[in-house]
């Protein structure tokens, strides 16, 4: 089913920019002149990107509001709510003390009267205090009252393997949101992408959870001036081929187009699909994918039992099990809590050469 | 003896000119039960101005409320209703009175003690039964069942599962209020046996901190399903438990001392932020219907409530004090509930399951013009055996 290009409509309060909004951009390559900018555009960090994402929706409707632990006056501690507490003040840019589970309780009765609430963990690890709320009321009061609150929060952090930052701190935890029912979850991997995600992610009327990644915040790229926001529900195709298809999201993204380079140069052709819609898969771009290269290869950050890839595994046999070669290959981080040793750490997440053995093991 | 004959003879005249020289708008003044207890701030006056068409819809509402909740247990040893079913019959002063106090504008949320909340801010008795049979007229369509009651129009935010989840929601609708504000309050409700959740004094210290206009009410039934509140908390005064925020306590089977308190609590919170309210209340049934309710206090206990602090005796005495109605007459108004409350479940009854296809509805909104269901992303149908 794919997504149609429909320019916002409903009643919203203030003034709207009537800027045409592109829905199905899907990202160039950074050095492809041909992307969707007709100007050069700007040059920014991941984290800037987010911020100006997050500001022009603020701009744009004056129920955004931030919740979060050191959003306002300290400025976020990644950046990303820089001087948005000097510019809509501390109401709207709020800083709340250390209480995930009532700050998220909080921003969902926010969201059932009608404000549109981004909340801020920290680190994604901290919402675990925050699983109640973010389950039982962000996720199902659309169902359980009948269709009569919808909740459109926000709830965006920073996760996964960074350096060296320790056991709790280093969690991946998109396998434990995925099974709440009326959620949706994407990942953002690069600025464009980061600052269209999260645009759709405020104006979407559904509970979405952005996954950032501690490591990506300081990537840069250069992305269009004008206004564009992505579609929650596409995948990113980021390198097209005819060998293998590999599926990716976040970081690994990087790890994987590194060994592409490699690949490339053994001969092998792969496909390097971006999934960034968690929940629900883009099937549809995955599906074309299987159907021309006939060979899966997915490669996550997630932890190996009942990851982002296990579903992905799941889904893709039950739609596409008539196109496949050979048995998809899922290559996770290891099932450990991350440990502190630089070397140990490395070896928890999926490194390049490992992608490279893969791909040849599947293309024999 | 004489005297005794001679009381009750003058309370038993004919409908002449001695029952209807009040009209209905007439002040009555009114004390409450018992003085109001307060925590760091100075409690209101036990005098209640209210009228005679106040008393009478005080007297109906509850009755009704009783009603209905009776009904159901009923209607749940049938097995109409199914899963967990909490009933909230002795407690109807707390909603009656509060409903007096406020505007539909105000919110309520509460947690799965919620039919008669529902029925106060505005649910009609069909809805409420329907939802209870999980037939598709329900509030919620059917899909939420006795602890999902909502009711947007009427500023009712539920009927919520989990203990003390409600409280920080309570806290972001008040959030919402004042960030539009709009000079309305919210009730965040939660029981003896929540006031020992964490959340609850983050939700407390946020809303002390921003000013937020949350009433946090204590429904204090000395009851945390099996476990009584002084094997539960150090302090049961949950008024106090505030510290640095005030608390009032209030004795929650009396609707006028109910209604005082919410009035006062809503001058409050708008101008100086949250207030916590103790209802000092009792309910009849256990827990729930799966609770007999009898293996952790007496009857003799429940009875003797039942007998001393009824809040539909109250009013009825009110009402029969103050010549507003007889005794017959109040008599009548029962049974016209009653067959009010029995029509609405005949009504309930006829009224279909929802459809299959409801099972996917709802579970998100159509935003941004892509349809998405499930994890991989294809439209589910199904057809249910």
């Amino acid at each position: 089913i794919r997504s149609e290009a429909r320019t916002i409509s409903g009643a919203i309060n203030g003034s709207r920019k009537t800027g045409k909004v592109i829905t199905k951009a899907v990202a160039a390559q950074a050095e492809s002149p041909a992307s969707a900018a007709s100007k050069p555009g700007h040059e920014l960090l991941l984290f800037e990107a987010l911020r100006e994402g997050l500001e022009e929706e603020m701009d744009r409707d004056p129920r955004v509001c931030v919740f979060g632990e050191d959003v306002g006056h300290y400025g976020g501690s990644y950046k990303v709510t820089k001087g948005l507490a000097e510019k809509y003040g501390d109401l709207r840019v709020l800083d709340t003390p250390i209480a995930e589970n009532s700050f998220t309780g909080m921003a969902v009765g926010a969201a059932m009267t009608g404000l549109r609430p981004i909340v801020e963990g920290m680190n994604m690890g901290f919402l675990l205090l925050a699983f109640n709320q973010i389950s039982d009321n962000c996720g199902m009061l659309h169902y359980t009252s009948g269709g009569q609150f919808t909740i459109p929060t926000v709830i965006r952090g920073p996760g996964g393997v960074g350096r060296q930052l320790g056991a709790e701190h280093s969690q991946r935890l998109e396998s434990y949101f995925q099974s709440i029912p009326g959620i949706q979850m994407v990942a953002c991997s690069t600025p464009y992408n980061a600052k269209g995600l999260m645009k759709a992610a405020i104006r979407s009327e559904n509970p979405v959870v952005l996954f950032e990644h501690v490591l990506l915040y300081n990537l840069k790229e250069r992305i269009p001036d004008e206004e564009y926001v992505l579609s929650l529900e596409e995948a990113e195709m980021v390198r097209p081929g005819e060998h293998v298809t590999i599926l990716t999201y976040s970081r690994m993204r990087y790890h994987v187009m590194q060994a592409a380079k490699t690949l490339v140069n053994k001969g092998y052709d792969p496909e390097v699909i971006d999934i960034r819609s968690l929940k629900p898969f883009d099937l549809y771009t995955i599906g074309n994918s299987i159907k021309k290269t006939h060979r899966v290869l997915i490669v996550e950050e997630c932890m190996r039992t009942g990851g982002i890839g296990a579903s992905l595994t799941a889904a893709i046999n039950e739609n596409f099990h008539d196109y496949l070669d050979a048995q998809i290959v899922c290559l996770s981080s290891q099932d450990v809590p991350t440990p502190y040793a630089g070397t140990l750490e490395e070896w928890t997440v999926v490194q390049p050469p490992q992608i490279v053995a893969a791909v040849e093991q599947l293309c024999k | 003896m004489a005297q005794l004959t001679h009381r009750t003879s003058s309370l038993l005249k004919p409908l002449s000119f001695a029952t209807r020289h009040l009209s209905s708008t007439t002040p009555i003044t009114i004390e409450t039960s018992l003085p109001f207890t307060g925590h760091n701030i100075e409690p209101p006056s036990r005098s209640v101005e209210t009228t005679p068409q106040e008393l009478l819809k005080f007297f109906r509402d509850m009755a009704l409320m009783r009603r209905m909740e009776i009904a159901s247990d009923s209607l749940y040893k049938a097995k109409l209703i199914r899963g967990f079913c909490h009933l909230y019959d002795g407690q109807e002063a707390v909603a009656v009175g509060m409903e007096a106090a406020i505007t539909r504008k105000d919110c309520i949320i509460t947690a799965y003690r919620d039919h008669c909340l529902f029925l106060g801010r505005g649910g009609k008795l069909v809805e409420a039964f329907a939802e209870l049979m999980g037939r598709k007229e329900g509030c919620s369509k059917g899909k939420g069942g006795s602890m999902h009651f909502y009711k947007k129009e009427g500023g009712f935010y539920g009927g919520h599962g989990i203990v003390g989840a409600q409280v920080p929601l309570g806290c972001g609708l008040a959030f919402a209020q004042k960030y539009s504000k709009d000079e309305n309050v919210t009730f965040a409700m939660y029981g003896d046996g929540a006031a020992n959740q964490g959340q609850l004094f983050e939700a407390l210290n946020m809303a002390a901190l921003w000013d937020l206009p949350a009433i946090l009410v204590c429904e204090n039934n000395h009851y945390g399903m099996g476990t009584a509140e002084w094997r539960a908390a150090k302090s049961p005064a949950y008024y106090k438990r505030g510290d640095y925020v005030p608390g009032l306590k209030v004795d929650g089977m009396d609707a006028f001392a109910v209604k005082q308190a919410c009035k006062f609590a809503k001058e409050h919170a708008l101008k100086n932020g949250p207030i916590i309210l103790e209802m000092d209340t009792y309910r009849y049934h256990g827990h729930s219907m799966s609770d007999p309710g009898s293996t952790y206090r007496t009857r003799d206990e429940i009875s003797g409530v039942r007998q001393e602090r009824d809040p539909v005796e109250r009013i009825r005495k009110l009402v029969l004090a103050h010549d507003l109605a007889t005794e017959k007459e109040l008599k009548d108004t029962e049974k016209e509930l009653r067959k009010e409350v029995d029509d609405a479940i005949a009504k309930a009854k006829e009224s279909p399951l929802p459809d299959p296809s409801e099972l996917f509805t709802n579970i998100y909104v159509k935003g941004y013009g892509v349809e998405s269901y499930g994890a991989d992303r294809k439209e589910l149908r199904a057809v249910l055996p």
